[in-house]
Protein backbone atom coordinates (compact mmCIF):
# COMPACT_ATOMS: atom_id res chain seq x y z
CA UNK A 1 0.00 0.00 0.00
CA UNK A 2 1.21 3.43 -0.84
CA UNK A 3 0.15 6.77 0.55
CA UNK A 4 -0.48 8.11 3.99
CA UNK A 5 -2.88 5.56 5.44
CA UNK A 6 -2.23 3.82 8.72
CA UNK A 7 -3.05 0.29 9.88
CA UNK A 8 -6.36 -1.40 9.15
CA UNK A 9 -8.82 -2.29 11.92
CA UNK A 10 -6.60 -0.95 14.67
CA UNK A 11 -8.57 1.82 16.35
CA UNK A 12 -10.89 1.81 19.36
CA UNK A 13 -13.50 4.18 17.89
CA UNK A 14 -17.14 3.25 18.42
CA UNK A 15 -20.33 5.07 17.50
CA UNK A 16 -23.69 4.18 18.97
CA UNK A 17 -26.10 5.39 16.31
CA UNK A 18 -29.05 4.77 18.60
CA UNK A 19 -27.97 7.44 21.09
CA UNK A 20 -26.63 9.89 18.46
CA UNK A 21 -28.69 13.08 18.51
CA UNK A 22 -27.52 14.19 15.10
CA UNK A 23 -25.79 17.41 16.19
CA UNK A 24 -22.96 16.90 13.73
CA UNK A 25 -20.24 17.94 16.16
CA UNK A 26 -18.14 14.84 15.43
CA UNK A 27 -18.26 15.60 11.71
CA UNK A 28 -17.13 19.14 12.41
CA UNK A 29 -14.18 18.36 14.67
CA UNK A 30 -12.76 15.23 13.01
CA UNK A 31 -9.55 16.11 11.14
CA UNK A 32 -9.70 12.98 9.00
CA UNK A 33 -13.25 12.84 7.68
CA UNK A 34 -14.11 9.72 9.64
CA UNK A 35 -17.77 10.72 10.10
CA UNK A 36 -20.58 11.80 7.78
CA UNK A 37 -24.16 12.79 8.48
CA UNK A 38 -26.75 10.48 7.00
CA UNK A 39 -30.47 10.71 7.77
CA UNK A 40 -29.77 13.08 10.66
CA UNK A 41 -27.43 10.62 12.29
CA UNK A 42 -23.66 10.48 12.35
CA UNK A 43 -22.15 7.54 10.56
CA UNK A 44 -18.58 6.24 10.55
CA UNK A 45 -17.54 6.20 6.90
CA UNK A 46 -13.75 5.85 7.18
CA UNK A 47 -12.86 4.14 10.45
CA UNK A 48 -9.27 3.34 9.48
CA UNK A 49 -8.55 7.04 9.02
CA UNK A 50 -9.20 7.61 12.74
CA UNK A 51 -6.09 8.64 14.68
CA UNK A 52 -7.77 8.44 18.09
CA UNK A 53 -7.28 12.11 18.89
CA UNK A 54 -10.49 12.07 20.89
CA UNK A 55 -11.98 15.37 19.66
CA UNK A 56 -15.26 13.68 18.64
CA UNK A 57 -15.80 11.89 21.95
CA UNK A 58 -14.95 14.98 23.99
CA UNK A 59 -17.50 17.05 22.13
CA UNK A 60 -20.28 14.49 21.69
CA UNK A 61 -23.21 15.71 23.83
CA UNK A 62 -24.94 12.32 23.95
CA UNK A 63 -21.83 10.23 24.57
CA UNK A 64 -22.60 8.25 21.47
CA UNK A 65 -18.97 8.33 20.36
CA UNK A 66 -16.29 6.61 22.38
CA UNK A 67 -12.60 6.27 21.68
CA UNK A 68 -9.59 5.50 23.79
CA UNK A 69 -7.76 8.68 22.92
CA UNK A 70 -4.01 8.92 22.94
CA UNK A 71 -0.91 10.01 21.15
CA UNK A 72 0.16 7.73 18.34
CA UNK A 73 3.83 8.11 19.11
CA UNK A 74 6.18 5.15 19.56
CA UNK A 75 8.55 7.03 21.86
CA UNK A 76 5.68 8.15 24.07
CA UNK A 77 4.60 4.52 24.39
CA UNK A 78 8.16 3.42 25.21
CA UNK A 79 8.59 6.16 27.82
CA UNK A 80 5.19 5.28 29.27
CA UNK A 81 6.15 1.60 29.43
CA UNK A 82 9.43 2.39 31.20
CA UNK A 83 7.73 4.64 33.72
CA UNK A 84 4.76 2.34 34.04
CA UNK A 85 2.35 5.08 33.05
CA UNK A 86 0.15 5.89 30.09
CA UNK A 87 2.01 6.97 26.93
CA UNK A 88 3.73 10.20 27.78
CA UNK A 89 5.29 12.43 25.22
CA UNK A 90 8.51 14.12 26.04
CA UNK A 91 9.55 15.45 22.69
CA UNK A 92 9.33 18.95 21.43
CA UNK A 93 7.01 19.49 18.64
CA UNK A 94 6.67 21.80 16.02
CA UNK A 95 4.44 24.10 14.26
CA UNK A 96 0.79 24.57 14.26
CA UNK B 1 -2.28 27.14 13.87
CA UNK B 2 -1.21 27.04 10.36
CA UNK B 3 1.00 24.21 9.42
CA UNK B 4 -0.74 22.41 12.03
CA UNK B 5 2.02 20.26 12.37
CA UNK B 6 0.27 17.92 13.98
CA UNK B 7 1.34 15.60 16.18
CA UNK B 8 4.26 17.19 15.93
CA UNK B 9 1.37 18.18 16.86
CA UNK B 10 0.11 15.36 18.61
CA UNK B 11 3.10 14.33 20.34
CA UNK B 12 4.53 17.04 22.10
CA UNK B 13 6.37 18.55 24.48
CA UNK B 14 6.97 18.40 28.10
CA UNK B 15 9.08 21.46 28.21
CA UNK B 16 9.10 23.12 31.54
CA UNK B 17 8.12 26.52 30.38
CA UNK B 18 8.38 29.42 32.75
CA UNK B 19 4.85 30.13 33.83
CA UNK B 20 3.81 33.63 33.22
CA UNK B 21 2.55 35.14 36.37
CA UNK B 22 -1.01 35.79 35.49
CA UNK B 23 -3.68 33.70 37.01
CA UNK B 24 -7.25 34.60 37.43
CA UNK B 25 -6.32 37.15 40.08
CA UNK B 26 -4.97 39.61 37.53
CA UNK B 27 -8.00 40.79 35.65
CA UNK B 28 -6.50 42.66 32.77
CA UNK B 29 -5.97 41.98 29.07
CA UNK B 30 -2.32 40.99 29.34
CA UNK B 31 -0.74 40.67 32.77
CA UNK B 32 2.86 40.41 31.62
CA UNK B 33 4.06 43.98 31.21
CA UNK B 34 7.02 42.83 29.10
CA UNK B 35 4.53 42.49 26.26
CA UNK B 36 4.70 46.24 25.56
CA UNK B 37 8.28 45.96 24.41
CA UNK B 38 7.64 42.97 22.13
CA UNK B 39 8.61 43.77 18.53
CA UNK B 40 5.29 42.49 17.22
CA UNK B 41 3.23 44.87 19.37
CA UNK B 42 2.21 48.05 17.56
CA UNK B 43 0.53 50.41 19.94
CA UNK B 44 -2.58 49.71 21.93
CA UNK B 45 -6.34 49.83 21.93
CA UNK B 46 -7.89 51.52 24.96
CA UNK B 47 -10.84 49.57 26.36
CA UNK B 48 -12.94 49.58 29.53
CA UNK B 49 -10.98 46.50 30.59
CA UNK B 50 -7.65 48.29 30.18
CA UNK B 51 -5.15 48.84 27.39
CA UNK B 52 -5.01 45.98 24.91
CA UNK B 53 -1.79 45.48 22.93
CA UNK B 54 -2.28 45.67 19.18
CA UNK B 55 -0.31 43.04 17.26
CA UNK B 56 1.29 43.52 13.89
CA UNK B 57 0.02 41.29 11.08
CA UNK B 58 3.20 41.34 9.07
CA UNK B 59 6.10 39.07 9.89
CA UNK B 60 9.53 40.64 10.03
CA UNK B 61 12.83 38.96 9.32
CA UNK B 62 13.33 38.78 13.05
CA UNK B 63 10.06 36.81 13.31
CA UNK B 64 11.11 34.44 10.53
CA UNK B 65 14.53 33.95 12.11
CA UNK B 66 12.83 33.41 15.46
CA UNK B 67 10.54 30.82 13.90
CA UNK B 68 13.53 29.05 12.40
CA UNK B 69 15.29 29.04 15.75
CA UNK B 70 12.22 27.66 17.47
CA UNK B 71 12.22 24.71 15.05
CA UNK B 72 15.88 24.03 15.77
CA UNK B 73 15.20 24.34 19.50
CA UNK B 74 17.48 27.33 19.98
CA UNK B 75 16.27 29.47 22.85
CA UNK B 76 12.79 28.19 22.31
CA UNK B 77 11.36 29.53 25.51
CA UNK B 78 12.33 33.08 24.79
CA UNK B 79 9.57 33.02 22.21
CA UNK B 80 6.64 32.39 24.48
CA UNK B 81 3.82 34.78 23.74
CA UNK B 82 2.47 36.25 27.00
CA UNK B 83 -1.07 34.89 27.47
CA UNK B 84 -3.90 37.40 27.38
CA UNK B 85 -6.08 39.49 25.13
CA UNK B 86 -4.73 41.19 22.03
CA UNK B 87 -6.21 43.36 19.32
CA UNK B 88 -5.72 43.09 15.58
CA UNK B 89 -6.61 46.32 13.78
CA UNK B 90 -9.32 48.33 15.53
CA UNK B 91 -11.78 45.80 16.88
CA UNK B 92 -15.23 46.85 18.09
CA UNK B 93 -17.81 45.17 20.29
CA UNK B 94 -19.00 43.22 17.25
CA UNK B 95 -15.60 41.95 16.16
CA UNK B 96 -14.91 38.21 16.28
CA UNK B 97 -12.98 36.75 19.19
CA UNK B 98 -10.32 34.23 18.16
CA UNK B 99 -8.51 31.91 20.55
CA UNK B 100 -5.01 30.54 20.00
CA UNK B 101 -1.96 29.00 21.64
CA UNK B 102 1.09 30.91 22.87
CA UNK B 103 3.56 29.02 20.71
CA UNK B 104 5.57 31.46 18.63
CA UNK B 105 4.96 29.73 15.29
CA UNK B 106 1.25 29.32 15.95
CA UNK B 107 0.84 32.94 16.92
CA UNK B 108 2.85 34.16 13.93
CA UNK B 109 1.02 32.07 11.38
CA UNK B 110 -2.29 33.27 12.79
CA UNK B 111 -1.56 37.00 12.92
CA UNK B 112 0.05 36.95 9.48
CA UNK B 113 -3.34 35.86 8.09
CA UNK B 114 -5.22 38.72 9.69
CA UNK B 115 -3.98 41.74 7.71
CA UNK B 116 -6.63 44.48 7.38
CA UNK B 117 -8.95 42.74 9.83
CA UNK B 118 -10.36 43.86 13.13
CA UNK B 119 -10.49 41.02 15.62
CA UNK B 120 -9.87 40.23 19.26
CA UNK B 121 -7.32 37.56 19.94
CA UNK B 122 -7.16 35.53 23.14
CA UNK B 123 -3.80 33.84 23.62
CA UNK B 124 -3.98 30.95 26.04
CA UNK B 125 -1.17 29.79 28.28
CA UNK B 126 -0.28 26.56 26.49
CA UNK B 127 3.30 26.60 27.83
CA UNK B 128 4.69 27.54 24.44
CA UNK B 129 3.20 24.51 22.74
CA UNK B 130 1.18 24.39 19.55
CA UNK B 131 -2.57 23.95 19.43
CA UNK B 132 -2.82 20.25 18.73
CA UNK B 133 -0.12 19.08 21.14
CA UNK B 134 -1.39 21.40 23.83
CA UNK B 135 -4.95 20.17 23.33
CA UNK B 136 -3.77 16.58 23.62
CA UNK B 137 -1.90 17.45 26.79
CA UNK B 138 -4.85 19.37 28.17
CA UNK B 139 -3.15 22.77 28.41
CA UNK B 140 -5.27 24.00 25.50
CA UNK B 141 -8.31 22.71 27.31
CA UNK B 142 -11.69 23.65 28.66
CA UNK B 143 -10.32 24.96 31.96
CA UNK B 144 -7.73 27.22 30.37
CA UNK B 145 -10.28 28.66 27.93
CA UNK B 146 -12.69 29.41 30.77
CA UNK B 147 -9.93 30.87 32.95
CA UNK B 148 -8.64 33.11 30.17
CA UNK B 149 -12.11 34.37 29.22
CA UNK B 150 -12.53 35.53 32.80
CA UNK B 151 -8.99 36.87 33.26
CA UNK B 152 -9.04 38.98 30.10
CA UNK B 153 -12.51 40.43 30.79
CA UNK B 154 -13.37 39.93 27.14
CA UNK B 155 -17.08 39.81 28.02
CA UNK B 156 -16.93 43.54 28.73
CA UNK B 157 -15.55 44.27 25.27
CA UNK B 158 -17.89 42.42 22.96
CA UNK B 159 -21.66 42.36 22.66
CA UNK B 160 -21.78 38.86 21.14
CA UNK B 161 -20.86 35.61 22.88
CA UNK B 162 -19.05 33.61 20.21
CA UNK B 163 -15.48 32.32 20.38
CA UNK B 164 -13.68 31.00 17.33
CA UNK B 165 -11.26 28.22 18.25
CA UNK B 166 -8.93 26.30 15.97
CA UNK B 167 -10.55 22.99 15.12
CA UNK B 168 -7.68 20.91 16.46
CA UNK B 169 -8.25 22.34 19.94
CA UNK B 170 -11.42 20.21 20.06
CA UNK B 171 -9.13 17.45 21.30
CA UNK B 172 -8.87 19.33 24.59
CA UNK B 173 -11.82 21.73 24.63
CA UNK B 174 -15.38 20.61 25.27
CA UNK B 175 -17.46 23.31 23.61
CA UNK B 176 -20.65 22.75 25.56
CA UNK B 177 -18.81 22.87 28.86
CA UNK B 178 -17.23 26.23 27.98
CA UNK B 179 -20.74 27.47 27.08
CA UNK B 180 -22.15 26.27 30.38
CA UNK B 181 -19.40 27.90 32.40
CA UNK B 182 -18.98 31.22 30.57
CA UNK B 183 -21.93 31.93 28.29
CA UNK B 184 -19.48 32.08 25.42
CA UNK B 185 -20.27 29.65 22.64
CA UNK B 186 -17.12 28.11 21.14
CA UNK B 187 -17.16 27.52 17.41
CA UNK B 188 -14.47 25.29 15.98
CA UNK B 189 -13.05 27.04 12.93
CA UNK B 190 -10.78 25.62 10.27
CA UNK B 191 -7.70 23.52 10.99
CA UNK B 192 -5.38 25.88 9.15
CA UNK B 193 -4.98 29.61 9.74
CA UNK B 194 -4.81 30.08 5.98
CA UNK B 195 -8.52 29.18 5.76
CA UNK B 196 -9.51 31.47 8.60
CA UNK B 197 -10.43 34.58 6.61
CA UNK B 198 -12.65 32.61 4.26
CA UNK B 199 -14.30 31.03 7.30
CA UNK B 200 -14.81 34.38 9.05
CA UNK B 201 -16.27 35.94 5.91
CA UNK B 202 -18.55 33.07 4.98
CA UNK B 203 -19.30 31.70 8.42
CA UNK B 204 -19.23 28.22 6.94
CA UNK B 205 -16.63 25.56 7.42
CA UNK B 206 -16.27 23.61 4.21
CA UNK B 207 -15.45 19.89 4.47
CA UNK B 208 -12.02 20.69 3.09
CA UNK B 209 -11.31 23.11 5.96
CA UNK B 210 -11.77 20.27 8.46
CA UNK B 211 -9.07 18.03 7.11
CA UNK B 212 -5.52 17.96 8.32
CA UNK B 213 -2.78 17.32 5.80
CA UNK B 214 0.74 16.00 5.97
CA UNK B 215 2.39 17.43 2.90
CA UNK B 216 6.05 17.13 2.01
CA UNK B 217 6.50 20.58 3.45
CA UNK B 218 4.86 19.57 6.74
CA UNK B 219 7.01 16.46 6.89
CA UNK B 220 10.20 18.42 6.25
CA UNK B 221 9.24 20.94 8.91
CA UNK B 222 9.45 18.30 11.62
CA UNK B 223 12.81 16.93 10.45
CA UNK B 224 14.94 19.45 12.36
CA UNK B 225 12.88 18.91 15.49
CA UNK B 226 13.45 15.18 15.25
CA UNK B 227 17.15 15.62 14.51
CA UNK B 228 17.75 17.88 17.49
CA UNK B 229 15.83 15.48 19.63
CA UNK B 230 17.76 12.38 18.57
CA UNK B 231 21.20 13.96 18.13
CA UNK B 232 22.54 13.29 21.62
CA UNK B 233 21.63 9.60 21.69
CA UNK B 234 22.82 8.95 18.14
CA UNK B 235 26.15 10.68 18.71
CA UNK B 236 26.66 8.65 21.88
CA UNK B 237 26.18 5.40 19.97
CA UNK B 238 28.54 6.61 17.22
CA UNK B 239 31.21 7.40 19.80
CA UNK B 240 30.78 3.90 21.29
CA UNK B 241 31.36 2.32 17.87
CA UNK B 242 34.40 4.55 17.41
CA UNK B 243 35.96 3.64 20.76
CA UNK B 244 35.14 -0.08 20.65
CA UNK B 245 36.81 -0.34 17.25
CA UNK B 246 40.17 -0.06 18.98
CA UNK B 247 39.67 -3.55 20.45
CA UNK B 248 41.42 -6.50 18.84
CA UNK B 249 43.15 -9.81 19.55
CA UNK B 250 46.40 -7.87 19.93
CA UNK B 251 44.95 -5.52 22.54
CA UNK B 252 43.75 -1.98 22.07
CA UNK B 253 45.07 -0.23 18.99
CA UNK B 254 44.64 3.53 18.48
CA UNK B 255 45.32 3.12 14.74
CA UNK B 256 42.18 1.03 14.42
CA UNK B 257 40.16 3.95 15.77
CA UNK B 258 40.83 5.71 12.47
CA UNK B 259 40.81 2.68 10.16
CA UNK B 260 37.75 0.95 11.62
CA UNK B 261 36.24 3.23 14.25
CA UNK B 262 35.75 6.27 12.09
CA UNK B 263 34.11 4.41 9.18
CA UNK B 264 31.86 2.57 11.65
CA UNK B 265 30.76 5.79 13.30
CA UNK B 266 30.18 7.36 9.88
CA UNK B 267 28.10 4.41 8.68
CA UNK B 268 25.96 4.58 11.79
CA UNK B 269 25.45 8.34 11.60
CA UNK B 270 24.79 8.24 7.85
CA UNK B 271 22.14 5.57 8.43
CA UNK B 272 20.51 7.66 11.13
CA UNK B 273 20.62 10.87 9.13
CA UNK B 274 19.34 9.05 6.06
CA UNK B 275 16.42 7.59 7.98
CA UNK B 276 15.60 10.88 9.70
CA UNK B 277 15.56 12.83 6.43
CA UNK B 278 14.63 10.34 3.70
CA UNK B 279 12.08 8.56 5.88
CA UNK B 280 9.77 11.57 6.18
CA UNK B 281 10.37 12.59 2.57
CA UNK B 282 9.62 9.16 1.13
CA UNK B 283 6.94 8.24 3.66
CA UNK B 284 4.04 7.93 1.19
CA UNK B 285 6.15 5.94 -1.29
CA UNK B 286 7.66 3.35 1.05
CA UNK B 287 5.62 0.13 0.79
CA UNK B 288 3.51 -1.07 3.70
CA UNK B 289 1.46 0.67 6.35
CA UNK B 290 3.49 0.05 9.52
CA UNK B 291 6.21 2.66 9.88
CA UNK B 292 8.65 0.03 11.11
CA UNK B 293 8.18 -1.75 7.78
CA UNK B 294 8.67 1.46 5.81
CA UNK B 295 11.89 2.02 7.75
CA UNK B 296 12.99 -1.55 7.10
CA UNK B 297 12.83 -0.97 3.32
CA UNK B 298 14.90 2.15 3.75
CA UNK B 299 17.46 0.26 5.88
CA UNK B 300 17.70 -2.57 3.36
CA UNK B 301 18.32 0.03 0.67
CA UNK B 302 21.11 1.60 2.74
CA UNK B 303 22.58 -1.86 3.40
CA UNK B 304 22.57 -2.63 -0.32
CA UNK B 305 24.34 0.65 -1.03
CA UNK B 306 26.95 -0.17 1.62
CA UNK B 307 27.45 -3.71 0.30
CA UNK B 308 27.93 -2.44 -3.26
CA UNK B 309 30.34 0.21 -2.05
CA UNK B 310 32.37 -2.19 0.06
CA UNK B 311 32.84 -4.86 -2.55
CA UNK B 312 32.41 -8.36 -1.14
CA UNK B 313 35.49 -9.91 -2.71
CA UNK B 314 37.98 -7.27 -1.73
CA UNK B 315 37.83 -7.87 1.98
CA UNK B 316 38.82 -10.64 4.34
CA UNK B 317 36.73 -12.53 6.87
CA UNK B 318 36.79 -9.60 9.30
CA UNK B 319 35.38 -7.34 6.60
CA UNK B 320 32.67 -9.83 5.76
CA UNK B 321 31.67 -10.09 9.40
CA UNK B 322 31.54 -6.30 9.51
CA UNK B 323 29.34 -6.19 6.45
CA UNK B 324 27.05 -8.87 7.85
CA UNK B 325 26.86 -6.93 11.10
CA UNK B 326 25.92 -3.70 9.36
CA UNK B 327 23.31 -5.49 7.24
CA UNK B 328 21.58 -6.31 10.53
CA UNK B 329 22.22 -3.05 12.38
CA UNK B 330 21.32 -0.64 9.58
CA UNK B 331 17.83 -2.02 8.85
CA UNK B 332 17.11 -2.26 12.58
CA UNK B 333 18.15 1.33 13.21
CA UNK B 334 16.29 2.70 10.19
CA UNK B 335 13.19 0.72 11.12
CA UNK B 336 13.30 1.98 14.71
CA UNK B 337 13.85 5.60 13.71
CA UNK B 338 10.97 5.58 11.25
CA UNK B 339 8.75 3.85 13.81
CA UNK B 340 9.54 6.75 16.08
CA UNK B 341 8.42 9.14 13.38
CA UNK B 342 4.84 8.03 14.12
CA UNK B 343 4.92 10.68 16.83
CA UNK B 344 5.43 13.43 14.29
CA UNK B 345 2.69 12.49 11.89
CA UNK B 346 -0.89 13.62 11.68
CA UNK B 347 -2.57 10.30 11.14
CA UNK B 348 -1.21 7.52 13.37
CA UNK B 349 -3.37 6.16 16.18
CA UNK B 350 -2.04 5.01 19.51
CA UNK B 351 -3.72 1.60 19.09
CA UNK B 352 -2.05 1.20 15.71
CA UNK B 353 1.37 2.22 16.99
CA UNK B 354 1.06 -0.22 19.87
CA UNK B 355 0.13 -2.98 17.48
CA UNK B 356 3.10 -2.44 15.18
CA UNK B 357 5.50 -2.02 18.09
CA UNK B 358 4.53 -5.39 19.53
CA UNK B 359 5.87 -7.04 16.40
CA UNK B 360 8.61 -4.65 15.35
CA UNK B 361 10.40 -3.82 18.58
CA UNK B 362 11.51 -7.39 19.43
CA UNK B 363 12.75 -7.85 15.85
CA UNK B 364 14.63 -4.56 15.94
CA UNK B 365 16.23 -5.40 19.27
CA UNK B 366 17.21 -8.89 18.16
CA UNK B 367 18.75 -7.67 14.90
CA UNK B 368 20.65 -4.95 16.75
CA UNK B 369 21.91 -7.39 19.38
CA UNK B 370 23.08 -9.99 16.86
CA UNK B 371 24.48 -7.26 14.62
CA UNK B 372 26.51 -5.62 17.36
CA UNK B 373 27.72 -9.01 18.60
CA UNK B 374 28.83 -9.93 15.08
CA UNK B 375 30.58 -6.57 14.72
CA UNK B 376 32.42 -7.18 18.01
CA UNK B 377 33.45 -10.68 16.92
CA UNK B 378 34.79 -9.07 13.75
CA UNK B 379 37.19 -7.06 15.89
CA UNK B 380 38.92 -10.26 17.06
CA UNK B 381 39.25 -12.32 13.88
Amino acid sequence: MFGLRYLRNAVTLTLNEATCNGCGMCVSVCPHGVFRMENRKAKVVDRDACMECGACARNCPSEAVTVKAGTGCAMAIIIGAIRGTEPSCGCSCDSD
Amino acid sequence: MDATSPKSGKCCCSIAAPTTADGIASLQPVADQAVWSAPWVQGKVATPAGDVPRVSTSLTWADRLGGWKVRWAIGRMRYLIPPGLYAVGDPTDESPVLVTANYKLTFDSLRSQLADRDVWLIVLDTKGINVWCAAAKGTFGTDEVVRRIQATRVAELVSHRVLVLPQLSAVGVCAREVLNRTDFRPVFGPVYATDLCEFLDGGIKTPEMRLVHFSLRDRLAVVPVEMVHAAGKLLTVAVCFFLLAGLGSDGYSPERLMSVGLPSAVVFLATSLGALVLGPVMLPYLPGRPFALKGLWLGLLFSAVLACGTGLDAIGIGGRLDLAAWCLIIPAVASFLLMNFTGCTTFTSVSGVRREMRKALPAQLLATFVGVATWLVGRFV
